[in-house]
């Protein structure tokens, strides 16, 4: 019996989804819903008093927003607690108050309560419905407790307009429902209700003969309450069954079901959706709604579009899995999708249009049934007659009268000819003719043909058909003939339609694939967050025919825009904030922040989000179109994995630094530990033995004590000179350029190394009137370092040289050492050095990042005849003239 | 006997100077915040000061703005190096000189004796009709000048250059200052005129212009003739 076994054993899945479950509701705020069967039953006291009873524990209590109705025993009962100041909102002119939902977020006390979930909020508020405030104070960590009417839920939204006959409008998911995690039924037998309402406990009092006629009837109550205690039982049962499923009791496993839901435009949808989370539900399933797009069809009206997002977000709240598809055939789509998904019942509505039109294009049903196999299809009846859908306009007709001019001239000279031919040819030719020219006319479109062929029957009957040059038919095959000649034409500009149709359609997937390619292509090229943001940009206001920017979190200023020319005032942020912070779409068209001008779409990846996609139709644009949906859906995200792979990269390549500095500290740390240490312990040794010895010791000793304390003073400045040059350089010191005489600079840094050069042969090669774009001041410390370089491994004679090459300046000094053995490249880095010469090879790392900053290169290589060459390459830009005079005689007197 | 206010934050480099001072027959005053600066200053009316720029009460620039240009007290300042531009600063506000940290006592007493020299004089008022800086023999009134004996060819701007270097030699002169002398209170050349015009000077006066004697370079901040040939050390 395996299936036994399959029932007795849960399944990891669900398993996963336990400990899952456990782990947020462990983490996460708790809801707790007062529940009951219609106003009156005393939800808002009951929560009112267990409020109390919380605040006497000790807990951090508030109310966010109550309604009192006017009663005093249940204002007496919020009298005590704190309360929330509410929120002001002027709409009309009308002062409306609402749950101000920032202060309570400010305030963050352990638990809330919040009355009146379903309440649809004042235009202008953050959410439309103040049960998504209440999600908000959820995801903050905040407890809730709330009060709901079974009439509310939306799933029950027409079992209670059947019951009442009031169409309810505010209604709560039931995904809100199944979060809660208590659910208190307030319960009332409907006698005393009624009891309660005419002692003018309920409502105040003017109000009571309307309520009570509308609503408050016997059977009413009753029907509802059944239904509250219904659900809330449901929910001990789900309670129950999660309670064995935790504690491994074995006991009925559903199986897997699984629901796909075919909904539209048309209203009956809204019935399927509600029908099936009914279904889902019972079964425990997970459900899909899906929407197919033909290819070829003509785009749904704007209207049919809203329609159909409203259904499509019902279906979300109502806790389905949303799926646009898309195909040649309704059926045959859905079929593959619910074959690939697992998929054990579909459900479709029943056809509200006559049979004549399944004859003609093929019943969905049909077909559906047909191809089902395995898969349960489940028809389900709209409530009401609906209004049949609009009927979409048929033909994207080509415009204009051109078509029907050239519609005529077929039929007159088709006409013209036949009267020419008619003495030599059967009448059976001349309706050839005649069906030509109605092919010819029927190419543009269906109004055009329908011309053609009425011309068409009416001259062919008038100059043709005996008797000839009446309207009078004496032989009725001709009728037929006429009948022939009408499809024709129909099928022929239907043909051309269908075709022009698919055309564009190819056209409209190719640009749209073109140009995906393209943006995949350009993003793909990106490194950083701002060029990703660039393209996308450019791509989605391309694409949608709409404002766009891309914003990107930055650690100091919050959301940033990284591109985009869209300014984004105060409401427009919030909502982009809102969305990054939810990571839920909002905005323009939603049900967050609806009355916003932007549409904010979260870019998401693995639950973080990396950044906002902010759109903004003009005015009076239409709704986005399926294509354009899909667009921006692969757009997103596209831009989502480039902005992840950038991520990555940014990281991979912060480790690679992280690990340059790690070495560079290693060796500085060592550098110091030798090269510090080596000076200071002579001149410390020296200094020790003048003042201790000094009486004792020769006068010669001394003295090279002295010096040697001397020396190394200066060793040591040096060492710390290089590495202070360095440091100023590598953090991004910007060389103060000037423009500089050659022979002024190569003068300054001889004139420095006076003291070390002066018995030193070196030769000078300067180009005369050479103007150096440089920082006087670094690269004086640039030849420097090239002399000591020079001094320390080379022998003399050195030899200077600054000469012009070309757009370049080339800086040399020049020895007759034993030459360069290291690699060149390796020979300027830092502390890189010979290695018997002392102190730290810093002095060649300060040179390649002076030349480095100053936009040149440094190169090392051997001179042919012995030695080796230190060369510098920097800019020469552009001198500027300077008007020195020609030597003049001094003697002359101005 | 001369009075020197030494301003320095560093109670070791304040030992030193008294010590190396105080061997060459100078009185040393102490100071180490700029309010006990300007404090010893007013009570012992140096000769001499002798000021570190980076003070922990302020910017030795302070000092400096609280002197001039009432007293005439020659001020030497004290800084590092890679920091020319506080250099110029200061030597704009009103300083006489600079030493780069660190520095050896000969530098010091040298660049004293300079100061003091100038402060001897008149300041500010006509140059001598003929000044002779080493082997630079310069005759003002006729306009001519002559380097070990052999005259050379200056243009007037050259000629001004080298009269506003010799007239205080051993001192250095800012760009702006050397500007200021030769084009007047609005320079509106730019740094690099002067330096082309002080290469070609110096192309004249000496004798190996790359390895210059007399007139060198302080890289950053100006130009200094000097008063006596380098000694190597």
């Amino acid at each position: 019996m395996t299936e036994r076994d399959d029932d007795e054993r849960p399944n990891p899945d669900a398993l996963l989804a336990q400990v899952k479950a456990e782990e947020q509701r462990a983490n996460r705020a708790r809801l707790k819903i007062f529940f009951g069967a219609s106003p009156g039953v005393g939800k808002t006291y009951s929560m009112l008093e267990a409020a109390r009873r919380a605040q006497a524990d000790g807990i951090d209590v508030v109310v966010g927003i109550v309604e009192t109705h006017g009663r005093s025993e249940t204002a007496a009962l919020v009298e005590g607690l704190p309360v929330l100041p509410r929120k002001l909102i002027d709409h009309r002119g009308v002062k409306l108050e609402e749950l101000d939902i920032d202060s309570a977020l400010a305030r963050k006390p352990t638990l809330i309560l919040v009355d009146e979930l379903a309440h649809t909020n004042a235009p202008g508020s953050r959410h439309v419905k103040r049960w998504q405030d209440v999600i908000d104070l959820l995801d903050a960590g905040i407890d809730v407790w709330t009060t709901l009417n079974v009439q509310h839920v939306e799933s029950l939204g027409d079992v209670i307009q059947q019951i009442t006959g009031v169409k309810v409008r505010e209604t709560v998911p039931d995904a809100v429902l199944e979060r809660a995690d208590e659910l208190e039924l307030v319960d009332l037998p409907p006698e005393e209700l009624l009891e309660r309402l005419s002692e003018g406990k309920v409502y105040v009092p003017e109000q009571v003969a309307r309520a009570a006629q509308n609503f408050f009837q016997r059977g009413n109550l009753l029907a509802l309450r059944e239904l509250a205690l219904r659900r809330t039982a449901e929910r001990v049962d789900a309670d129950v069954l999660a309670y064995r499923r935790e504690h491994g009791i074995a006991a009925t496993w559903p199986t897997r079901e699984r629901i796909l839901v075919c909904i539209g435009p048309s209203p009956g949808s809204e019935r399927l959706l509600r029908a099936t989370k009914r279904m889902a539900e019972g079964l425990h399933a997970p459900w899909v709604a899906a929407t197919v797009e033909l290819i070829g069809a003509p785009p749904h009206s704007a209207k049919d579009a809203d329609r159909l997002d409203a259904h499509l977000r019902l279906a979300e709240q109502l806790g389905a899995d949303v799926v646009r598809l898309r195909g040649p055939n309704v059926a045959a789509v859905l079929l593959e999708y619910a074959r690939e998904h697992n998929t054990t019942r579909i459900v479709a509505g029943k056809p509200t249009h006559s049979r004549w039109r399944d004859r003609l294009r093929g019943s969905l049903l049909d077909e559906l049934i047909r191809g089902s196999g395995p898969i349960e299809v489940h028809v389900i009846a709209p409530l009401e007659p609906t209004e049949p859908p609009p009927a979409t306009p048929m033909i994207a007709e080509r415009r204009g009268l051109w078509p029907f001019v050239v519609a005529m001239i077929a039929i007159v000279t088709a006409t013209a000819i036949g009267l020419a031919v008619y003495p030599y040819v059967a009448l059976a030719d001349i309706t050839m003719l005649y069906l030509i020219a109605i092919m010819l006319a029927s190419l543009p479109g269906r109004g055009p043909s329908l011309l053609a062929a009425s011309l068409a029957v009416a001259a062919f009957d008038f100059c043709f058909v005996p008797p000839r040059f009446t309207f009078a038919v004496s032989d009725a095959r001709h009728l037929l003939t006429f009948a022939v000649m009408f499809a024709a034409g129909l099928v022929i500009s239907t043909l051309t339609v269908r075709l022009r149709r698919q055309e564009r359609d190819a056209i409209l997937r190719e640009r749209r694939t073109a140009a995906l390619l393209a943006f995949t292509r350009e993003v793909a090229a990106a490194t950083d967050e701002e060029t990703v943001a660039v393209v996308a940009t450019r791509h989605l206001e391309e694409g949608l025919d709409a404002a766009a920017a891309v914003l990107v979190p930055d650690p100091t200023a919050g959301l940033v825009a990284a591109a985009g020319l869209m300014a984004l005032a105060g409401q427009d942020e919030t909502v982009a904030r809102w969305a990054f912070d939810h990571r839920r779409i909002a905005g323009h068209g939603t049900d967050t922040l609806p009355g916003a001008r932007v549409l904010a779409i979260p870019l998401v990846d693995q639950d973080t989000a990396l950044g906002v996609i902010a759109l903004q139709r003009r005015k009076g644009a239409p709704v986005f179109e399926a294509d354009q949906v899909h667009l921006l859906d692969a757009l997103a995200r596209q831009t989502t994995l480039a902005l992840a792979r950038v991520h990555l990269g940014a990281q991979a390549r912060e480790a690679a630094l992280r690990a340059r500095t790690e070495e560079l500290r290693s060796s500085l740390l060592s550098a110091v530990s030798h090269d510090l240490r080596t000076p200071l312990a002579v001149i410390t040794g020296a200094a020790t033995s003048l003042r201790d010895d000094g009486d004792r010791l020769a006068p010669g000793v001394r003295a090279e004590l002295l010096s040697s304390i001397v020396d190394d003073a200066r060793r040591l400045e040096r060492v710390l000179a290089n590495l202070l040059q360095l440091t100023r350089v590598e953090t991004g010191l910007q060389p103060a350029r000037e423009w500089v005489p050659a022979d002024e600079l190569v003068g300054a840094a001889l004139t420095r190394l006076e003291d070390a050069l002066h018995d030193v042969a070196v030769e000078v090669e300067v180009e005369q009137d050479l103007l150096l774009w440089i920082d006087p001041v670094l690269f004086e410390q640039v030849l420097i370092n090239l002399l000591e370089n020079a001094l320390k491994h080379a022998a003399p004679p050195f030899e200077i040289r600054v000469a012009r090459e070309g757009e370049r300046v080339a800086i040399e000094v020049a020895d007759r050492g034993r030459g360069v053995a290291e690699p060149v490249s390796r020979l300027f880095d830092k502390f890189v050095r010979a290695s018997s010469a002392p102190g730290v090879g810093l002095g060649l790392a300060v040179v390649r990042a002076i030349v480095e900053a100053h936009g040149g290169t440094v190169t090392a290589e051997n001179r042919p005849d012995g030695g080796a060459v230190f060369r510098a390459l920097i800019p020469a830009g552009t001198p500027p003239v300077t008007a020195v005079a020609k030597p003049a005689a001094a003697e002359v007197r101005p | 006997m001369t009075g020197i206010v030494v301003i320095d934050d560093d109670p070791h480099v304040r030992r030193f100077l008294r010590a190396a001072l105080g061997g060459h027959g100078h009185v040393v005053h102490e100071a180490g915040t700029i309010a006990e600066g300007l404090a010893q200053i007013k009570l012992h009316q140096p000769q001499l000061v002798l000021l570190d720029l980076g003070l922990p009460d302020g910017d030795g620039l302070v000092v400096l703005r609280a002197l001039r240009p009432e007293s005439k007290v020659p001020v030497i300042v004290l800084s590092a190096r890679g920091q020319e531009g506080d250099k110029v600063a200061a030597l704009d506000s009103g300083a006489d000189d600079y030493l780069t940290k660190p520095f050896g006592t000969g530098e010091l007493m040298a660049r004293i004796r300079v100061a003091l020299r100038h402060s001897g004089q008149t300041g500010g008022g006509a140059a001598p009709d003929v000044i002779d800086v080493g082997p630079i023999h310069i005759d003002q009134p006729r306009h001519q000048v002559t380097v070990g004996g052999s005259v050379v060819h200056l243009t007037p701007i050259e000629f001004k250059i080298l009269v506003e270097l010799a007239r205080q030699p051993g001192r250095v002169l800012t760009h702006r200052q050397l500007g200021h002398a030769v084009w007047g209170a609005t320079p509106v050349e730019q740094s690099h005129t002067l330096r082309v015009h002080v290469a070609a000077l110096r192309r004249k006066i000496e004798h190996d212009p790359a390895r210059p004697t007399w007139l060198v370079t302080e890289a950053g901040v100006g130009y200094r003739l000097r008063d006596e040939a380098p000694k190597p050390s």
